[in-house]
């Protein structure tokens, strides 16, 4: 059977657009989210959180709460393991969880978790909070990311920098990266013009629109359920049972359906808290988190500082690059500084280029991945500076980067060479469309830019079982947070050669299948889809092995088609095809049930490019940026269901104009972010925004047996630089930090106009 | 704190509850009546997700106290579909792919029927404006201005 050839054309099924499985329970509203599911006995949750920036907590009085009326449990950090060490599993990952979703000796931002109170109504909840008395030591704070690396800043935490961070610098910074290759100087020297610049970007939150939620019942027999709105939840299992002294097994996690996750919802906030509530009181408890809380205590995106060194030729070739990339991340080590670095030069071969990336704490929640992490801010200033460089050589912005645009063979600028890449073809396209030859109204401009993102593989495992009415199920362990249950079940038809309509494919809990890694790194439909494809041909082998039974030929002389078991070779015989539906009507007799599975960590993620065209119109008396039309051009490798890619390069658009316009962490000088709602933190509304146009480039991925890429993240890389460049032509200013709000717009074009 | 009884009508039920004065209207559907179609984003009326309408006017469920529920006529996204007909906004939203994660869907889905009972004919721009109060993170709203347009076509033609 030539089941391993990859296949990129001839689909039946595959690239069809066909309705989503969860599409019904979402437009009638019985689609169960983190908070709808109710239990029982059940109580409600609440969190006291910090006020301040930084502070020792002396002592926390619970007495008081523990005494009202309806109150069942009040937990603080004692309530958790003590048996977590400070360097304890996935890279001390699990102390760090541990301290942020309840606060130890020390309060690190405002809005860090320091005790929980359940009780029999959310309202007793709540108002038990405001009877437990917390002593605090206000201590200094710092938000910003360049004083926290200045030499007198408050030090969050002693010894928390790794080995990688060179001496001399600030305890604040924590881990430091350096790569590239070449000779920048010399590559300086062979340029024609020159451009050093720096930029600035704050943190922005994922903006999910549902908040955190959870159902937790534990008891103290040690054996518990939860329920909760993640992006992974053996993920959660095992940080969860980590915390709470659990045996991970005995933990049964359930993903509920996921109101937006970008990143966000890959970690553990109000899930251990939970827990320990639900073991303490015996009951099931429900923790919901408020948009405030959201804000204040999860996500955000690190803030950044950022130096970009570009040379050219007149011509336009690169001669050589440079960046250093400071990254803000919160109370915690994890800021993605070497992402940031990583991605910052790679849509470009180049002979000369090195990067630096810093990761600095300071007292600010623990960043949190968002779509690309680290990626979307390096492309910001590179290609803004990329931008310049043309605009000062009179260049072709797209004609500059098809130049220098790396291919399949080139040596990254992070190091390995890529396999097949399609950033040529996203340029070619997006120079082809009638969007960039389109004539601008005054006061408008074009800007473009390139984005770039590794994309993932990861564990995964798929199971796939059939039915004996010839139907399949699927099983799948990553959380679907842009329609994959659709995708899964295209790709189970296209092996299985049964209608979409016959296959239903389900988000397993972590009791159902092996471990599976969380839906990020855009890895769903690469990942659990390339498992999917192969559970579906293990399946088909065993429908190849009962046909032969039932023929009585070898197992070799059977193969698969289009849903039938056809005899081929030499030795087969004359046998009608045997349909599926006619194999699994008598399986039990005939060997019983079949069930295809897989499990591995593949690692042929493709990485993939876009490029992105817009324009822009600048009002110069308000400073309000109204974008006028948007188009973007990605490489998807394979799109399985085009609708959904199409979706995912719309929305990736459409949260890199709220973070290149309005989005931003605004934290006054007491350390408290000063806007936790969305009306200050204001993300893009529909009457912000126009059509947004997609191209599908299809470049095939050869590490995916449809050859498909990872599509979410990419395409928020190029955005932000994008929009910055068509400001820059429709105003005639460069802005250099982000957002482009519009008090940041008329300051520069007071300045511009004042000389 | 005693609690104050409520007389209302939900999607043409009559309906009975107790409520905290504090509780709101999203409160006293969600966690006593089990109606939780309608989603709590923000709590503050900026995100539209567990918009309603209350008395034919479109509300943030958010924004109402329970107790105004008394003696008044509530419609949520669970009403929507006529037994197993689905509303051709629902219908839409699906052919569209006017949806990624759903969970402001509900909310969608009730402002823009209670718009084009207004207007059965609206621009793409006060489309948007009248959705400005209700906020998708995932789709850029391009496919729901789309499926939405679409679907004002259609009922225009069969009316």
């Amino acid at each position: 059977m030539a089941l391993d050839e990859p296949k990129t054309t001839d689909f039946k099924y595959v690239g069809t657009r066909p309705d989503r499985p969860d599409g019904f329970d979402k437009v009638t509203g019985r689609a169960k989210f983190g908070a709808d599911m109710m239990a029982p006995g059940m109580l409600h949750a609440a969190v006291l959180r910090s006020p301040h920036a930084h502070a020792r907590i002396r002592s926390i009085d619970t007495s008081q709460a523990e005494a009202l009326k309806g109150v069942k449990a009040v937990v603080t950090r004692a309530d958790f393991s003590k048996n977590v060490p400070f360097d304890s599993g996935l890279e001390g990952e699990f102390w760090n969880v541990l301290e942020n979703v309840m606060a130890g000796e020390k309060a690190l931002y405002d809005g860090h978790a320091v005790a929980a109170v359940a009780a029999t109504s959310a309202l007793e909840a709540r108002d038990a909070l405001k009877l437990i008395k917390v002593d605090y030591e206000v201590l200094p704070h710092v938000t910003d990311v360049d004083a926290a690396m200045a030499a007198k800043a408050p030090i969050l935490r002693e010894g928390a920098a790794d080995s990688s961070v060179p001496e001399g610098l600030h305890p604040n910074v924590v881990r430091y990266h350096e790569s590239g290759h070449g000779d920048v100087e010399a590559g300086f020297a062979e340029a024609d013009l020159v451009i050093e610049d720096s930029f600035a970007t704050e943190a922005t939150h994922q903006g999910y629109i549902e908040p955190h939620a959870c159902l937790a019942t534990l008891g103290s027999d040690g054996k518990g359920e939860l329920w909760c709105t993640t992006q992974g939840h053996w993920y959660a299992q095992k940080v969860c049972a980590a915390l709470l002294d659990l045996e991970t097994s005995q933990l049964r996690v359930t993903a509920s359906e996921i109101g937006g996750g970008f990143g966000g919802k890959t970690t553990v906030f109000i899930e251990p808290v939970a827990l320990a509530l639900a073991r303490k009181a015996n009951r099931p408890v429900k923790l919901v988190m408020s948009r405030s809380e959201v804000f204040r205590a999860t996500g955000p995106t690190s803030s950044t500082s950022m130096d970009i060194k570009v040379g050219m030729t007149k011509d336009g070739k690169i001669t050589a690059a440079q960046g250093v990339f400071r990254l803000q991340g919160g109370a915690f080590p994890g800021a993605p500084c070497e992402f940031t670095a990583m991605c910052a030069f790679a849509p470009y071969d180049l002979k000369n280029v090195h990067q630096i990336g810093y990761d600095v704490m300071s007292n600010r929640p623990k960043q949190a991945a968002y779509r690309a992490p680290g990626s979307p801010m390096a492309a910001f200033a590179v290609e803004s500076v990329i931008d310049e460089l043309c605009k000062r050589l009179g260049l072709d912005p797209i004609d500059v980067r098809l130049k220098n645009a790396s291919h399949t063979g080139s040596k990254a600028s992070f190091g390995p060479r890529f396999d097949a890449i399609g950033l040529v073809e996203t340029l070619e396209a997006a120079k082809a469309h009638p969007h960039y030859s389109a004539p601008l109204k005054p006061g408008q401009g074009r800007g473009i830019s390139c984005g770039f993102w590794f994309n993932h593989g990861g564990e995964t495992a798929v199971s796939l079982a059939l039915s004996e009415d010839g139907t399949a199920q699927i099983s799948v362990g990553t959380p679907d947070i842009g329609g994959s249950r659709a995708s899964m079940a295209l790709m189970a038809a296209e092996e299985l050669g049964i209608p979409y309509d016959h296959i239903r494919c389900t988000i397993a809990d972590t009791a159902t299948l092996g471990y599976n890694e969380i839906s990020h790194g855009s890895r769903v439909t690469y990942a659990s889809g390339l498992a999917t494809i192969k559970a579906a041909r293990d399946a088909v082998e065993k429908l190849c092995k009962r046909a032969a039974a039932k023929w009585g030929i070898p197992e070799e002389a059977v193969k698969w088609q289009d849903g039938f078991a056809v005899p081929s070779g030499p030795n087969a015989g004359n046998f009608d095809p045997l349909p599926l539906k006619d194999l699994t009507a008598d399986m039990g007799a005939t060997g019983g049930p079949i069930v295809g599975h897989f499990e591995a960590s593949p690692e042929g993620a493709g990485v993939s490019f876009a490029t992105h065209v817009v324009d822009a119109e600048v009002d110069a008396e308000t400073g309000k940026t109204e974008i006028v039309r948007y188009t973007v051009v990605q490489d998807a490798g394979k799109a399985i269901h085009p609708t959904y890619v199409e979706g995912q390069y719309q929305g990736g658009a459409a949260q890199g104009i709220g973070w290149a316009l309005n989005e931003e962490y605004i934290y006054g000088d007491d350390g408290r972010l000063q806007n936790a709602g969305f009306l200050d933190y204001r993300i893009p509304l529909a009457s912000d925004l126009p059509m947004i146009d997609t191209v599908i480039v299809e470049v095939p991925n050869p590490g995916h047996p449809y050859g498909v890429r990872g599509v979410g993240e990419t395409s928020i890389c190029p955005p932000l630089a994008a929009i910055a460049n068509a400001v820059s032509a429709a105003s005639g200013v460069r802005l250099r930090q982000l957002p482009m709000s519009p008090p940041r717009i008329v300051s520069a074009l007071k300045h511009k106009t004042n000389g | 704190m005693s609690k104050i009884h409520v007389s209302t009508t939900v999607n043409g039920d009559d309906v009975e509850f107790l409520c905290d004065p504090r509780e709101t209207l999203l409160d006293c559907l969600r966690d006593k009546l089990h109606l939780t179609g309608a989603k709590e984003g923000c709590g503050t009326g900026d995100c539209g997700a567990c918009s309603v309408t209350l008395d034919d006017r479109l509300v943030c469920s958010c924004l109402v106290l329970g107790a105004e529920a008394e003696g008044k006529s509530i419609s949520t996204v669970e009403g929507m579909a006529e037994g197993e007909s689905l509303h051709p906004l629902q219908q839409k939203f699906i052919e569209y792919a006017a949806l990624q994660c759903g969970v402001c869907t509900p909310g969608i889905l009730v402002a823009t029927k209670s718009l084009l009972d207004k207007n059965p004919d609206p621009t793409e721009s006060e489309v948007r404006y009248w959705l400005a109060g209700n906020l998708c993170r995932c789709t850029g709203y391009d496919k729901i201005i789309r499926a939405i347009m679409d679907t004002a076509a259609d009922l225009r033609e069969a009316s």
